[in-house]
């Protein structure tokens, strides 16, 4: 048995940052949500307050009678987060009092149920900050197919058969509708990317008015990976293309992070189970990861994300939680 | 002071006595006017307060949810598929415990779509947890709004006040609008135990499981009960304080050792009153105004209602296949008490239908030849049906 | 308990003529109620308002179906069957027309009154608004309601569109005045506070 020379609990403890989620909450084996809103809420501090979309986050966090929120947290209904965010918001607004107003959603939340909420509350620009964790299907039901699904990925609700090879439909470019509300920030990040997640909070939460954050979230369960890739999962995602990091200013973009090195789609895809059909011997299936990598080509092309990077914070120079970074730099 | 105002003015000029900190509402007719007036006083800044133009009914309770968790005072108006779009944050409101106040501009569900006066849409979410009043003419509904945010801030539970589409809401009358100071006096500032706040950081709306939830439900049908004595309570102090009182849990005018009771909700029942004064004048009739559906006084009916020999449950809504809805309340209260009252149940004035004086009389009518039905539509003209739908 | 009718095209002020009305007679002293005909209201069509007046407080939410009088601010709706229909008998229909009331008279055998409000009021407020030249004739004509009830009426409606306007209108009650037969219609049930 080796000693570890880091002792890290007492780094933590160290460290002065704030934990919104406590430990001890029923999320599963390599949550990658959990892991998401526990950094969100370590930049927000904890002036915050939370309006929780019904989804994972919402239950996993609060069995009655225990909660793992050390914010003040409000949980109401699956699609009207973004609107009981402005009511506390208009609220904090009437009493004169500071608080940021957060609201949580995972992307059926966001995408779908909740979209039109979404779109009002940003219409409005109350000064929310709407987080929606993107684990690309209804995991809390048990994995069905959402807007923000990818395309070709196997649902219990999108299955692969003999006619059937997944989703049929693309993922809603979600960020750029968000965008089109010509907000003033909307952005997206990854929770393999925690510093660059940390950065985009705390911009936005610099911001008085409505602000969106997209953030990639794996489930290891609705993936099919091993809980213990969820980051390196995550990380092949941004490094192929397939999810582009961006940030967008009154609908103008203004950042993306680059890739040094484009990797192969068949490098994300294979680790995950909802792809699996795509790697049978089957001419439709080369099609699909055909059409897979020109969705990534493409993602690449129109953001230009291909770079040298110089800058620290690239896809492969930014930390990462599993090899640590510059997070304690 | 006495004005001359229509309906909608004065609910709007009464919810701003009531000092609202957010206001959120998405309009829908005959609930328009409310808002449109809300608007204007907060345009002109005779209100203060955060008015919200949501994109839907759905968020407009949304809204108010959210700020009245955060310790806001709040208000809401809607009718019809507006309440049934926002049915589900109506459940969750109640079921949260938050204290909130809603104007339901009573109208008719659609299909057939429908813009006219009856109760279907209120009736529909009489489960949702809310208390629900039944204003019988403006000065009610604004005596009732006042009363409503007291009820709903001492009990924690929201209270829904019912005022008839364009029946009431569009109809110019002289209304007592009360002075700002009397309202002050009765309504003390928004105080929520459970408010959003960071330096005290509760969870609300957290996941019950079975092992708690049939005591949360307990603890809600509970409430509902005790806040019985606290709504005939309000409107007594409101009586001391305004000199008007709107008929606590429910009225009875007429003589007390009548035989023939006939009981109303809403707007027809100044209706009836009239009818019975002007033409009818029998001294073995009563007429009972029922102003709170929910909690519903079965028992406190079934004693002022017990030495009758025949009621009349006059509806304007129906549960399809089943019949009355209130009537079928009534018939249970007063089955379980030992009551034994003939109880005649029939809806009239769908769909915004003219409810004419003459109604009473088909009313005693029905009472003197007897019922033929559990239910019926009194109203209805079956000659503009196939023969095959009659 | 007096109820009238008032008739009108959508955007003619139809439901405002009914609530000057109704707030005039409550200025008097008496009890009274007003509401339009509920429902989508389209420019041009159609429409009605109706205002009852009593001594005691008015309970009944019922339609007016026997109206005592009918005031008409389109004489085009005089043709419409639906508009004299349930007028009671003895009652008398206002109507802004520049024929002469005799004519109207015969043609519907019926009491008609017939004043050119239009023209009245496009001389004195630069717009054919019929209806303060007719609510000031019926005024005149029933005596349900004084000048000064119907002054104050205006002034409460008019509250915050100017003085000027205010005045224009006045201007044009007491040309109306002038111009009608006085009291044509007056029963003595009708004086104020009796």
């Amino acid at each position: 048995m080796t000693e570890s020379i880091i002792n890290f609990y007492e780094l933590r403890r160290k460290q002065p940052r704030f934990q919104g989620i406590d430990a001890g909450h029923r999320a599963c084996l390599g949550c990658g949500e959990a892991l998401a809103a526990r950094l969100v809420l370590e930049s927000t501090g904890p002036d915050v307050i939370v309006a929780n979309a019904t989804g994972c986050l919402e239950v996993f966090t609060t069995p009655w009678p225990e909660s793992a929120w050390r914010v003040p947290w409000l949980h109401s209904l699956f699609e009207n987060a973004a609107a009981v965010a402005a009511g506390i918001e208009a609220a904090l607004k009437a009493q004169g009092r500071q608080s940021k107003v957060l609201a949580f959603g995972g992307d059926g939340a966001t995408f779908d149920i909740g979209f039109q909420a979404l779109s009002g509350m940003l219409e409005r620009g109350h000064n929310v900050l709407y987080v929606c964790f993107d684990n690309e299907a209804y995991m809390n039901t048990g994995i069905q197919r959402s807007s923000s699904t990818p395309h070709a990925a196997a649902t219990t609700t999108s299955p692969a058969g003999k006619q059937r090879m997944g989703k049929r439909h693309l993922k809603k470019d979600i960020v750029s509708i968000i965008a089109a509300h010509h907000i003033p920030y909307a952005a997206t990040a990854s929770v393999a990317f925690p510093s660059d997640l940390r950065k985009k909070v705390r911009r936005a939460m610099a911001i008085d008015g409505a602000t969106f954050l997209q953030i990639h979230c794996p489930c290891p369960l609705g993936w099919g990976h091993e809980s213990e890739e969820s980051i390196a999962v995550a990380r092949l995602a941004v490094q192929t293309g397939l999810f582009p990091m961006i940030e967008l200013e009154r609908g103008e973009l203004t950042g993306a992070m680059p890739i040094r090195e484009q990797k192969p789609v068949v490098d994300y895809l294979k680790p995950q189970a909802r792809f699996r059909h795509l790697f049978a011997d089957d001419a439709r299936a080369r099609e699909e990861l055909e059409h897979l990598q020109a969705l990534a080509d493409h993602n690449i092309e129109i953001y230009k994300l291909l770079g040298s990077g110089v800058d620290a914070l690239d896809s492969e120079g930014a930390d990462t939680v599993r090899r640590g970074g510059n997070r304690w730099g | 002071m006495r004005q001359t105002l229509e309906g909608s003015q004065a609910i709007a000029k009464t919810v701003a006595l009531c000092r609202p900190q957010v206001v959120a509402a998405y309009p829908i007719t005959p609930q328009t006017h409310i808002v449109e007036n809300i608007s204007k006083l907060v345009a002109d800044g005779a209100l203060q307060c955060e008015l919200v133009s949501v994109e839907s009914e759905f968020s407009a309770a949304s809204v108010v949810l959210g700020a009245a968790a955060a310790g806001a005072r709040a208000y809401t108006a809607s009718a019809s598929q507006g309440i049934l779009l926002m049915s589900e944050v109506l459940f969750n409101i109640a079921g949260l415990r938050i204290p909130l106040v809603l104007t339901c501009a009573n109208r008719a569900v659609g299909a057939p779509l429908s813009i006219w006066n009856d109760q279907q849409d209120s009736m529909a979410v009489r489960d949702a947890g809310w208390i629900q009043l039944y204003c019988a003419d403006n000065q009610e509904a604004v005596d009732t709004t006042v009363q409503a945010f007291r009820i709903a801030e001492q009990c924690e539970l929201p209270v829904m006040v019912c005022v008839d589409g364009f029946t009431l809401t569009h109809t110019l009358e002289p209304i007592d609008v009360p002075d700002q100071d009397l309202v002050d006096q009765y309504l003390p500032p928004y105080h929520f135990a459970r408010a959003l706040q960071p330096r005290q950081p509760l969870s609300l709306g957290t996941l019950v499981a079975p092992d708690y939830y049939a005591e949360a439900r307990h603890s809600h049908h509970q409430a509902m009960l005790h806040a019985k004595a606290l709504i005939a309570q309000c409107d007594r102090q409101w009586q001391e304080l305004s000199g008007r009182a709107s008929g606590g849990l429910f009225e009875v005018h007429g003589a007390s050792d009548a035989r023939i009771g006939i009981l109303a909700l809403g707007s027809i029942v100044g209706t009836l009153l009239d009818a019975h004064a002007a033409h009818v004048q029998r001294d073995d009739v009563q007429i009972i105004k029922l102003r709170s559906l929910r909690p519903f006084p079965g028992a406190e009916l079934a004693v002022a209602l017990s030495g009758l020999s025949d009621l009349v449950v006059v509806e304007r809504a129906l549960s399809p296949g089943g019949g009355g809805i209130v009537g079928v309340e009534i018939r249970s209260a007063f089955h379980y008490h030992g009551v034994n009252v003939r109880v005649h149940n029939v809806a009239v004035g769908l769909g915004g239908r003219d409810v004419p004086l003459s109604t009473l009389d088909r009313i005693l009518d029905l009472v003197a030849h007897g019922s033929a039905e559990e239910f019926q539509i009194l109203d209805v003209q079956l000659d503009k049906l196939p023969p095959e739908d009659r | 308990m007096i109820e009238i009718r008032i008739h009108g095209r959508g955007g003619q002020g139809n439901v405002v003529a009914a609530y000057i009305l109704a707030t005039a007679a409550i200025e008097q002293g008496f009890h009274a109620q007003a509401f339009p005909s509920f429902g989508a209201e389209r420019r041009g069509a159609p429409v009605a308002a109706f205002v009852r007046i009593a001594r005691e407080p008015v309970l009944r939410r019922s339609q007016v179906l026997h109206p005592h009088f009918l005031i008409v601010q389109d004489r085009a709706l005089l043709q419409v069957p639906e508009v004299t229909v349930g007028l009671s008998a003895g009652g008398g229909i206002l109507v802004n027309s520049s024929k002469p009331s005799a004519q109207l008279s015969a043609l519907l055998g019926l009491d008609v009154v017939a004043l050119p409000a239009a023209q009245i009021a496009l001389k004195h407020l630069g717009r054919p608004l019929p209806n303060t030249a007719l609510l000031a004739a019926f005024a005149a004509l029933t005596g349900i309601v004084d000048g000064g009830a119907l002054e104050q009426a205006l002034r409460l409606r008019l509250h915050g569109k100017g003085e000027k306007v205010l005045q224009a209108n006045l201007e044009l009650m007491r040309e109306v005045n002038a111009s009608v037969p006085a009291g044509q219609w007056y029963r003595e049930e009708y004086a104020a506070n009796a």
